[in-house]
């Protein structure tokens, strides 16, 4: 079965079983799932670089006859407001939910005190609630303090609602610094914001890094608050801007699918960079202890 | 011999377990400043959050039980208190939904599940391409759930999409053959449900909805399991990294083969990731609103609406807001079975 592949594999050292039977089907049925897996990556790009008379959809499969920027000038001109806002947006909302959450997680982890557990464990549950369930009071109570519509109150919001996992975070990082560094600190006369400062906050540029990638990708992906707490098009994040792009009968298609395109990038960028940290995170924030 | 596989991760914890408890700083050494600073440095947060998460469920739940049904808010409760929920519980339409969750969120996690542990066990060998099956299977999870269903919106379109791929590669030139009828699906737009559980089941009268599998959702599971098999799979690959290779080596000198290893050994110690990933995966599933709100909305039929979709045109649209509230608390119910027992067990490990 090594045939498969065109040439024999190179055995690793590790690994004494040869290419046998079982794994040439494991490694056909592999190949056959990555293209599944890369069929909207097809159409996507693909028909983001036809031009509007080309695209159309009995010939949403042929590549385009003729190369050009497609769909993607115009996405561009109509999505790049949006694209703004989703980054006037992101950036604030993560660093202030990553220092919150390293100071949280510090105290949590550090400092602990009567019912910080039960304190941690309750603010953790607000990660996972469906926010629908937070949604009308939420807009009354931005309408109240006057930030209903604007960047500002949708900043708010992801940074109130970033707390449980930036803190989850920090709290698993700074559980894993020996107890031991902070008291030496402790003993030399370094107070509790003290050693936060000099000591745990340069040792945790990972964790910063983890909290970055997914409340960036968090943020940027989000959907039904950029719905409903902005209301003007215009200053819509990119999300949602993409779906009213999608919904809308008087755009050409190839103008949607180089909008997702432009949407899905500087997540996927970021993936691709600091894929190492990704994975990191996926098992930080789902697997405690 | 039997047991030798085990004993090493028994060992691990047990080391882990003993690392983990020593003396906290606080208790060796005491500084009354420092230790009254801690909460309050943490109040901000904790503030914020009882309000914006505590406080709201609260204003919610009280909504779902008041007359507000307009554009003009009303506080006073309703008459009698559970009436929005009769009401909601009675109507087809939200059983409906309640059905297209329930289907949803098993066959989801059934597949995304099956198919994360088949790309683990196959990626955790020896296998050439790893690191590029790995990134493809694990990408879609970077995207927004509005990515995915804007792209699979069109593939699973019935004029446009999958259905000429199908015709290309000749799958229904063949079947033409056969003397089958061409396979043209109609996907999201099918308004069919196929079974009815009330067939087999003494169901009470109110439940109205055909309680069998709606097929318009078929193409919004394979575009949330396209999204999220990568999870389950990093998981899982986590998981089988941790196992120590002593086990493998200990059960292939007990003579077990691969399947033998993997049944018998590997999927067994990996119990934990398992329910850990059924867990998040699943709540996600129950409260799902970005994808179906951009691939299908509400369906044929409402053949894919979903609670959250419910709640949003409930709120929004008709403004019925205690209609909204009550369809909210209702998701928050069910995620919450989920999850309250997931964090309870989590506190008590720390």
């Amino acid at each position: 079965m090594a045939t498969t592949l065109g040439r024999p594999t190179p055995t690793p050292t590790t690994s004494k079983k040869r290419f046998g039977l079982g794994k040439g089907i494991g490694f056909a049925f592999l190949v056959f799932m990555l293209l599944f897996y890369l069929i909207p990556v097809y159409v996507m790009i693909v028909n983001g670089l036809k031009t509007a008379d080309v695209v159309s959809f009995s010939r949403m499969w042929e590549l385009p006859t003729k190369l050009s920027t497609g769909g993607y000038g115009e996405a561009w001109d109509k999505l790049s407001r949006n694209v703004m806002s989703s980054v006037y947006l992101v950036v604030p909302a993560t660093l202030i939910s990553g220092f919150l959450g390293s100071l949280n997680g510090y105290i949590l982890s550090k400092w602990k005190f009567r019912g910080s557990d039960l304190l941690f464990t309750l603010m953790l549950f607000g990660m996972f609630i469906p926010y629908q369930s937070i949604l009308i009071p939420l807009i009354k109570f931005l309408q109240s303090i006057g930030l209903y519509g604007s960047i500002w109150g949708l900043i708010l919001v992801h940074v109130v609602y970033g707390l449980p996992f930036t803190t989850l975070i920090f709290r698993n990082y700074f559980a894993n610094v020996p107890n031991e560094l902070v008291e030496a600190a402790h003993v030399d006369g370094a107070g509790l914001l003290g050693i936060f400062f000099q000591i745990m906050l340069p040792l945790s540029i990972p964790a910063f890094v983890v909290v970055g990638i997914f409340q960036f990708t968090n943020i940027w992906n989000e959907f039904l608050f950029g719905l409903t707490v902005v209301t003007n098009p215009a200053r819509q994040p990119i999300t949602v801007a993409l779906n009213n792009l999608s919904g809308s009968f008087s755009i050409e298609w190839n103008v949607v699918m180089a909008g997702a395109v432009l949407t899905a990038l500087p997540t996927l960028l970021i993936y691709i960079i600091l894929g190492k940290y990704f994975v990191r995170g996926i098992m930080a924030g789902s697997v405690k202890g | 011999m039997r047991l030798h596989p085990r004993f090493h991760l028994f060992a691990k914890v047990a080391a882990m377990a003993a690392a983990s408890s020593q003396p906290d700083i606080e208790r060796a050494r005491k500084r009354g400043f420092d230790r009254a600073i801690g909460p309050l440095l943490l109040s901000p947060s904790v503030i914020l959050l009882a309000i914006f998460v505590y406080g709201f469920i609260g204003t919610t739940v009280w909504i779902s039980m008041s007359n507000w049904d307009t554009a003009i808010i009303d506080w006073s409760i309703i008459d009698p208190f559970w009436k929005v929920y009769d009401s909601l519980f009675h109507m087809t339409r939200f059983q409906i939904n309640i059905r297209n969750t329930l289907i949803f969120t098993v066959f989801f996690l059934i597949l995304a599940v099956g198919l994360g542990l088949t790309f683990a066990i196959l990626l955790d060998r020896h296998m050439p391409g790893n690191a590029l099956f790995r990134n493809v299977f694990l990408f879609p999870y970077a995207l927004s759930f509005v990515v995915t269903g804007v792209a699979w919106r069109w593939i699973f379109n019935p004029e446009t999409g999958i259905n000429i791929l199908f015709n290309t590669l000749g799958i229904n030139w063949v079947l033409e053959k056969f003397g089958m009828g061409p396979f043209a699906p109609k996907w999201i737009t099918d308004p069919r449900v196929m079974g009815d559980l009330g067939n087999w089941l003494p169901l009470p009268d109110f439940i109205k909805a055909q309680l069998g599998f709606p097929m318009a959702m078929l193409p919004v599971i394979i575009a949330a399991v396209w999204q999220l098999s990568g999870f389950a799979m990093a998981m899982y690959l986590s998981g089988l990294a941790a196992i120590s290779d002593d086990v493998r080596e200990a059960a292939s000198l007990d003579g077990a083969g691969t399947i033998q290893l993997y049944r018998d050994i590997m999927i067994p110690l990996l119990k934990p990731i398992t329910i850990s990933t059924l867990i998040i995966l699943g709540h996600v599933s129950l409260k799902i609103f970005d994808l179906v709100y951009a691939m299908s909305g509400r369906g044929p039929g409402y053949a894919t609406e979903v609670p959250g979709i419910f709640m949003f045109d409930k709120t929004f649209k008709v403004l019925e807001y205690n209609t909204g509230a009550a369809a909210s608390v209702v998701m928050l119910f069910m995620v919450s079975l989920v999850i309250v027992p997931y964090l309870a067990r989590s506190m008590k490990d720390v």
